[in-house]
């Protein structure tokens, strides 16, 4: 088991250092500045539907579907970081415990 | 000030959401097999929360070596992309780009990518996320590595919907436009659309790529708010 957290952590490291060695002009052209823009906001969706709707390969409804919403509810209200993502995970285990969704 | 404060406030915030989230990675962990060392040494070494719990599922299903490697480094591609998104405003050297290297994952560059107008924030932002996070989210394993045995199924508090409910809260306040919308939009359901036929790490990948595609096309430009 050792070998393979210690590999799989060195590529992680190695992925993350990949982004500060690219050289920066590269980085500066109008479509580069876009594209970095872009990122976070692609791929942090991307998760939220992965980590929401599906549950391995499996597109599933589940309790943590409503607790997204509540999420999303906190965040139309203004309510502060934590409180968004206290009333995820209390809706999400609320439902589980009425047996409404698994 | 009221802006420093406020960034320290939500990193902190987000520490403790995903501290809490740590704990269901701990008990998982060990549920599946490691030791409590073992889990804790992927939270500090590895520190890329979707990987690691990749790794373990793989672990837990009864994969190889290879393929939990490569799981966990495909999910973990990501951040390269967020290094190379956060390299222009850090502009960190020698030791300094090292250690943002460690720092660089989801939340922190989400955070960073709130305060796109303002550098100083910016790299505030990135720091005090990295800090707070790899504190408590090694806290958080610690608890849960050791605890595993109390806690029957951490999924009972709801923990697994805190993940998306603390990116959700990244990336609501940058969807100030139409087509910032329909970047998320179009990123969010492509990536669940992709997900039954391809493997973990692929779904994100494409679908993130789908949304920066989308954005071109719309003309989303950088400093638009």
């Amino acid at each position: 088991m050792w070998p393979t957290i210690l590999i799989a952590s060195g590529a992680a490291y190695a992925l993350k250092l990949l982004g500060y060695v690219v050289p920066q002009r590269m980085l500066d052209t109008p479509i580069a500045r876009r594209v970095t823009l872009l990122i976070p906001i692609a791929l942090l969706s991307a998760l939220i539907g992965l980590w929401t709707f599906v549950d391995g390969t499996t597109i599933t409804l589940d309790a943590r579907v409503p607790g997204v919403l509540a999420a999303l509810i906190a965040l139309l209200l203004r309510a502060p970081f934590l409180v968004v993502i206290i009333s995820a995970a209390a809706v999400t285990a609320l439902v589980r415990a009425l047996g409404w969704l698994p | 000030m009221d802006r420093r404060r406020a960034i320290l406030g939500d990193a902190l915030a987000l520490g403790l959401g995903t501290g809490v989230y740590a704990i269901s990675f701990g008990a998982l962990a060990v549920a599946a097999g490691l030791s409590a060392w073992q889990a804790q040494a992927l939270s500090l070494l590895m520190f890329t929360g979707a990987s690691q719990f990749a790794l373990i599922a793989v672990v837990a299903s009864g994969g190889s070596a290879a393929v939990a490697i490569a799981t966990s480094t495909l999910v973990g591609t990501r951040n390269a992309f967020y290094g190379f998104a956060m390299a222009p405003v850090l502009q960190a050297r020698g030791p300094w780009r090292l250690l943002a290297a460690q720092a660089t994952i989801d939340e922190s560059t989400g955070m960073a990518a709130r305060y796109e107008d303002d550098r100083a924030s910016a790299r505030l932002a990135f720091w005090a996320t990295a800090g707070s996070i790899y504190v408590l989210w090694n806290l958080g394993t610690l608890i849960g590595a050791l605890g595993a045995g109390l806690i029957e199924d951490p999924n009972v508090y709801g923990l697994d919907a805190a993940a998306p409910a603390a990116f959700l809260a990244l990336v609501w306040p940058r969807l100030t436009s139409w087509p910032l919308r329909a970047v998320a939009i179009v990123s969010l359901g492509s990536a669940v659309a992709l997900a039954p036929f391809l493997s973990a790490g692929l779904p994100v990948l494409l679908a993130g790529a789908a949304g920066i595609v989308v954005g071109l096309i719309l003309g989303v430009r950088a400093g638009e708010d």
